[in-house]
């Protein structure tokens, strides 16, 4: 029996079934995908100057090659740790016994909020001996699993257990009803995790500069130090946006054609849990070793900061002052990006042709970008195309939205593949228009994704340091510009506050995260 | 409908919140515009001098402060576009950068006559304005005075494997390289840097290694001294654990670098631009660096520093012009040939 037999698993899509997407929809897309593509063509610009000669000294280097070596590498165990770790948590925390699941949850997003540069210095500070590759496998692993927990936990939930329990009754043991039921259904979300793993691994700078682990992104930020014209620095971003389009490539191959929604959920009967027995204290066990490696390291460090640092001076007006131009910048650049990202999910999720697909997949390729490129990038073309827009919170709150597009539009489609599209075709054949349709319809199904979209916006936007350094309207300090300003001058004392408060701050959205996926459970 | 009107409240929020920080950024203050600032330099030091220019001559500043490189990068995208009118570096390459693009106007000649005139530019475009020396920091329990190098040049040899680290990445470590080239050539360079490489252990900031020496990880470390100072203000004395060893006389690990500043030539504000200048190389201003927290030496008005540094006139530096220094174009390109970025 092959999966596909199973009802509501996926299905072949009939090919050109629903053409022709709506205007207005196109052209949100468009806009979405130009801004996403806005820091790659400056990037090919600057790339131009160049000579031909000097890019081949540049590239073929056995120093690059090391340094491709290590990027790919990192990112295959990474991605893959991930995957593992993420659809393990989740299916323990979702359907198993143990105890304090909500508890587990919670603490397991919560790693969300932690700024990169908080986590791994507080691991080289504590573990001094953690460098170098198997340092920055552990921990990038325990900064990044909950993009795959979160969704999956989602699906996880959303599913209807008739599914799995009719496999049971069918004879299939637990382990081949979850390869050949369960894991099918999880290839989205996984898939979908994975890919913003990934990318972020190409463009994540700060981690790996305190662990001496060299890539790309570090040696990007090295030409850009040193040699102050980026030409160079351009090139080797050129080999980022290779390597992200073939990361593109690969998920669209692996994610197939296969549609995951269902008309009507029906009523569902409350799951009957994995009882553990003997197996508890292993799980909580697990569960409790991840929550230390992940949340009590980084927050150990906060603490020990504050008491080791003598430099505890702390403006209560600055803390207060970079607080709320966070929240304000955060909010902003949440709104924004899920604005953006809606009409995207909607061509890839609803109207798959190719230039929907292109459209899609164009808006990845910047992700892939350490944030000092995009935040260049965007002053180049501010500065000659827009000068009206120069160091404005604006372009601040449009840089955010091009970083974290990807972000949105993962949480997004996920959950827009569940729903039928059937049902906005009924409330159009019953007399709605297109819009008022998609309100009454999709829209209120969408909630929990735009929720968890916004909720990943707003906790990546809190903590974005290279973009907010470049391109803020000059005087406006963020938390994450306030704890680098003393954290650069040793002041770590001084420093720890404001990366206590960007936690802090974090957490409800974290916490907002598992409400909505409470909401996708009832 | 609740819920519909929750979301709109909450975008409404939103936008107040947008136009609150836009109005706060882009606005100016009443009376004379403000000047900006970008600057490199230690955060804290400049917003003091910032407020006391103020004070002193009524012109407001907007201080723009983040890495050099990173603020170097910017100028030279924005061009004579710069909202700049006053550009702060922590080491002459970014400012030569900039300089060879033709961004900066001349400085006063009132101006540069305050300080030492073979540490200005050559081309007296900006205006040494405070300076560090590099050192050999090093750990006290791994390494007895007997035992540190006299020259830059000896920490290639086999003796230091394992032993130093360094920060090939920071902008305070290309004029050494520069250095090393201009008094023995290229090819010493080169097998310097090779040498350092096979025995030393690579950093990511002199923050990074000065801490590093400090608990034992690694021996000793190439920084300037400042760093050191900085680490024995958040840590307290009685956990230092290492000290500060000046190379020989002439060395190039001797080196005095400055930290200088410009005025662009594209300013909107040239006169109060010229004003800023000239009152960072003033007595007063001069007095504010030799007493902050940085730990700079003071240039300027015939200050001395007021810190518990060895006194700069004990410094002896190797003879390299500042034009010398140059854009570190080649210490990039050797630190890439040896493969050390």
């Amino acid at each position: 029996m092959t999966s596909t037999a199973l009802p509501a698993l996926p299905r072949r899509r009939r090919r050109g079934r629903r053409a022709g997407a709506p205007r207005g929809l196109l052209i949100g897309g468009l806009v979405a995908a130009a801004l996403s593509l806005v820091p790659i063509v400056f990037l090919a610009l600057e790339a131009r100057g160049v000579s031909a000669s000097e890019a081949q000294r540049l590239l073929l280097r056995p120093r690059v090659g090391d340094l491709l070596a290590n990027t790919v590498g990192l990112i295959v165990a990474t991605t893959a740790l991930c995957a593992v770790i993420g659809v393990g948590a989740a299916w323990c925390i979702e359907r198993t016994n143990v105890p304090g699941r909500r508890v587990w949850m919670v603490l397991l997003v919560l790693p969300l909020a932690i700024p990169e540069f908080v986590s791994s210095f507080g691991w080289v500070s504590f573990f001094t001996s953690m460098r170098g590759f198997w340092g920055a496998l552990l921990v990038t692993v325990v900064a990044y699993f909950p993009f795959v927990l979160l969704p999956t936990a989602a699906v996880l939930r959303g599913s209807d257990p008739a599914l799995e329990e009719t496999a049971r009754s069918l004879g299939l043991s637990g382990w081949s009803t979850f390869w050949r039921v369960t894991a099918p259904q999880l290839r989205l979300p996984v898939l979908g995790g994975g890919l913003i793993i990934a990318l972020h691994l190409l463009a994540e700078y700060g981690a790996f500069a305190q662990l001496r682990f060299p890539t790309l992104a570090t040696e990007i930020y090295a030409q850009y130090q040193l040699g102050f014209d980026g030409a160079s620095a351009a090139i080797l971003a050129l080999v980022l946006v290779a390597l992200s389009l073939a990361l593109l490539l690969a998920e669209v191959i692996a994610r197939g054609r296969a549609r995951y929604a269902r008309v009507g959920s029906g009523t569902k009967r409350p799951r009957a849990r994995l009882a553990l027995g003997r197996r508890a204290p292993l799980v909580i066990a697990g569960l409790g070793l991840l929550t230390i490696l992940s949340l009590g390291v980084p927050l150990a460090a906060l603490v020990y900061w504050v008491a080791q640092g003598s430099s505890s001076t702390l403006p209560p007006t600055s803390l207060l002052t970079a607080v709320t131009t966070t929240l304000g910048l955060s909010l902003g650049a949440a709104v924004v990006t899920v604005a953006l990202a809606l009409p995207v999910a909607l061509l890839s999720a609803r109207h798959g042709g190719g230039a929907s697909r292109l459209i899609e997949r164009s808006t990845y390729v910047a992700r892939a970008l350490p944030g000092v490129v995009i935040g260049l990038a965007l002053v180049s073309f501010s500065i000659r195309s827009a000068s009206w827009l120069y160091q404005t919170t604006t372009l601040l709150v449009i840089a955010y939205a091009i970083l974290f597009l990807p972000l949105a539009l993962v949480a997004i489609r996920g959950p827009l593949a569940q729903i039928p599209p059937r049902m906005e075709d009924v409330a159009r054949s019953l007399g709605l228009g297109g819009l008022r349709a998609f309100a009454r319809t999709t829209l209120p199904l969408l909630r929990t994704g735009l929720g968890a979209g916004a909720a990943l916006v707003f906790l990546s936007t809190v903590t974005e340091l290279t973009g907010t350094l470049l391109l803020r309207p000059t005087g406006t300090e963020t938390l994450a510009t306030r704890f680098w300003t003393y954290a650069s001058s040793l002041s770590y004392g001084a420093a720890a506050p404001y990366a206590a408060v960007m936690v802090a701050i974090s957490a409800l959205p974290a916490y907002l995260l598992i409400r909505r996926l409470d909401g996708a459970g009832s | 409908m609740r819920r519909r009107s929750i979301a709109w409240i909450a975008l409404a929020a939103v936008a107040a919140a947008l136009t609150a920080c836009g109005g706060s950024g882009s606005s100016a203050t009443a009376g004379s515009d403000p000047i900006t600032v970008y600057s490199g330099q230690h955060e804290q030091t400049m917003a003091t001098l910032v407020a006391d220019f103020k004070k002193r001559t009524g012109i407001d500043v907007k201080l723009r402060s983040s890495d050099e490189a990173s603020l170097a990068n910017q100028v030279l995208r924005e061009g004579s576009a710069s909202p700049a009118d006053v550009f702060v570096a922590e080491n002459p390459p970014a400012l030569t950068v900039l300089e060879r693009k033709g961004l900066f106007a001349p400085v006063d000649a009132a101006t540069l006559s305050k300080t030492p005139s073979r540490l200005n530019a050559p081309k007296k475009d900006w205006v040494a304005a405070s300076a560090r020396s590099a050192v050999l920091a090093y750990n006290t329990e791994k390494l007895r005075p007997a035992e540190l190098p006299g020259k830059l040049q000896d920490l290639a040899k086999p003796a230091w494997r394992g032993k130093i680290g360094f920060a090939p990445t920071e902008t305070d470590f290309q004029p050494l390289i520069t250095a090393v080239r201009a008094l023995h050539g290229a090819g010493a360079a080169q097998s310097w840097l090779q040498g350092l490489k096979s025995n030393g252990k690579v950093y990511d900031d002199n923050e990074a290694l000065i801490a590093a020496v400090n608990r034992g990880e690694i021996a000793a470390g190439l920084i300037d001294h400042y760093y050191w100072y900085r680490l024995r203000d958040e840590v307290g004395a009685s956990k230092v654990h290492s000290a500060l060893h000046y190379f020989d006389a002439g060395d190039a690990g001797a080196l005095v670098d400055v930290s200088g500043a410009a005025a662009l030539k594209s300013s909107t504000h040239p006169r109060e631009a010229q004003r800023f200048l000239s009152y960072l190389v003033s007595k007063p201003a001069q007095e504010i660096i030799a007493t902050s927290e940085s730990y700079e030496y003071p240039l300027g008005s015939g200050v001395q520093t007021k810190r518990d540094l060895k006194p700069f006139d004990q410094l002896k530096p190797p003879a390299i012009s500042v034009e010398q220094l140059g854009d570190g174009r080649d210490a990039l390109r050797a630190l890439q040939d040896v493969g050390l970025i």
